[in-house]
């Protein structure tokens, strides 16, 4: 072959024969999905205050319902269809993280309970715990030393 | 010092071309309402081919397929001296698990989606070196086996880029013979690696297109071939992005190979309608195509001379982890349903 080309070069000419996103459609699909989620989410939150919870029971209802919607639709093989219309505005909530966690529970189950779910269970939540409860704690030790 | 079998640097010449004597395919679901759907062999309305487990459902594809492919040639497991086969799952045990229930002497190949070109090239020169009499040639992939290896768990709902390409789920496997009538395997073109940047596993048409190219125009300079000299050049499955690139590429090398080209991956599935985004992948989709609608119009006599290049990503999921590029090899194998004429 006559051509040579760099890793950079190749990618340049390549550039203009890659199909492009949908990105307009894709943001409005993940609007729309995102924003439905927060509402159904804000109803069952408005619910328990109804029910006159305090406002630290209200979040752990809300959080709880909504984790737990997350796992049931994966399991019955809808949130993926969800996932694969709306794109970030089913990952982004925390409907997304429960379905990060169940989708290779499901996955692996084939390989048991202790070398499949157990071991495979976080590998997509995995990095997002390591890294959240990191910056928590970095964040709260700013705000300790600032605070005072 | 050049041998006299060899043609330039990568082209063997089969002296005594062997000839397929049977071809079989079975296909999944999806494929079996895709436009090819009227060749292949056997359609599984049941992804898991009542298995426990996607890798059991695969590799009993390649045991079902191999045996369908020997039944069909007239012969036994003991007349076939050797079986060449590979797959994409980790150590190939698809194929080392198909060969376990068997028995035929076994060589394992790894090319990745390649496997099926580089199972006939091996298989060919086994023959014409007199080192055997029959051989079969498979391989396999399965959709769901190769997600949960190299990208995500199926329910997990994320969006898949434009350019992604859809893993066949597919075995076919070709009995190929010292006697018979045809088509012939009369030459093999054994590609190198190459390796053009990409780090995208998602991106395996922009990836493997480099090699393809290679390989072609390496067959084509070595033989004396025009594009035109066959009535179709076919590559595994670089899909839609793959074959924009290649034919641009292909002007390049100073081929104009438009007329005769396609893409086992851009034909196999309607990308429109069964959302497969750039078309099909795997080592099934090569394999599927080769041994369903390529030799059956052969074997019809609607196409006689054709080029096939099955084309490999040779990453591991572990190489990508590790940002490296994905380096690609190629294997062209020319199938004529006449031997001795034309250049």
């Amino acid at each position: 072959m006559k051509t040579k080309m760099s890793s950079k070069q190749y990618e340049q000419y390549i550039k203009n024969k890659m199909p492009k996103p949908a990105y307009l459609k894709n943001c409005v699909a993940a609007f729309i999905v995102g924003g439905l989620i927060c509402d159904v989410a804000q109803l069952i939150s408005n619910t328990a205050k109804s029910y006159g919870y305090n406002q630290e029971a209200v979040s752990s209802i809300t959080a709880a319902s909504m984790v737990f919607l997350g796992a049931f639709l994966t399991g019955l093989g809808i949130y993926d269809r969800i996932g694969k219309f709306a794109g970030a505005g089913s990952i982004v909530p925390i409907t997304g993280f429960a379905n990060s966690i169940v989708s290779p529970a499901m996955e692996f189950k084939r390989e048991g309970f202790v070398f499949g779910v157990g071991a495979k269970m976080f590998i997509l939540a995995g990095p997002v715990l390591v890294y959240g409860v990191s910056v928590s704690i970095l964040i709260g030790t700013i705000y300790y030393i600032l605070g005072k | 010092m050049m041998t006299e079998k060899r043609l330039g640097r990568q082209t063997l010449k089969l002296s005594t071309p062997p000839s397929m004597i049977s071809n079989t395919s079975i296909v999944g679901p999806k494929e079996g309402e895709g436009p090819l759907a009227q060749y292949f062999g056997q359609i599984l309305t049941d992804d898991y081919f009542g298995e426990d487990s996607w890798e059991k459902a695969e590799s009993k594809m390649l045991t079902e397929v191999v045996k369908n492919a020997i039944k069909a040639s007239g012969m036994s497991n003991t007349n076939i001296d050797f079986m060449f086969a590979g797959d994409l799952l980790n150590q190939i045990v698809s194929s080392s698990f198909a060969a376990r229930e068997l028995q035929i002497p076994y060589i394992g190949l790894y090319g990745a989606c390649s496997t099926m070109t580089e199972s006939l090239c091996m298989g060919s020169l086994m023959i014409d070196g007199g080192y055997a009499e029959a051989v079969v040639c498979a391989t396999s992939s399965h959709f769901s086996s190769a997600e949960r290896q190299y990208r995500f768990p199926l329910e997990q709902g994320v969006q898949r880029p434009p350019f992604a390409q859809w893993t066949v789920t597919g075995a076919g496997a070709a009995v190929i013979a010292r006697a018979g009538s045809g088509p012939y395997i009369t030459y093999a073109t054994i590609g190198k690696v190459l390796d053009f940047g990409i780090k995208d596993a998602n991106n395996m048409g922009a990836a493997m297109a480099p090699a393809a190219v290679d390989t072609i125009t390496a067959h084509l300079n070595e033989t004396g071939r025009k594009p035109d000299y066959y009535d179709l050049i076919i590559t595994g499955d670089l899909g839609n992005v793959g074959k924009a690139i290649i034919l641009d590429m292909m002007q390049k090398e100073g081929f104009d190979i438009t007329k005769v080209y396609n893409d086992c991956g851009s034909m196999i599935f309607d990308s429109e309608k069964q959302d497969t985004h750039a078309g099909g992948s795997g080592c099934g989709c090569a394999a599927v195509v080769l041994n369903g609608y390529i030799v059956s119009e052969m074997r019809k006599g609607n196409i006689n001379k054709v080029l096939l290049i099955a084309t490999g990503a040779l990453l591991s999921p572990t190489t990508t982890w590790q940002g490296e590029s994905i380096p690609s090899i190629a294997h062209a194998v020319a199938i004529e349903n006449t031997i001795g004429v034309g250049v």
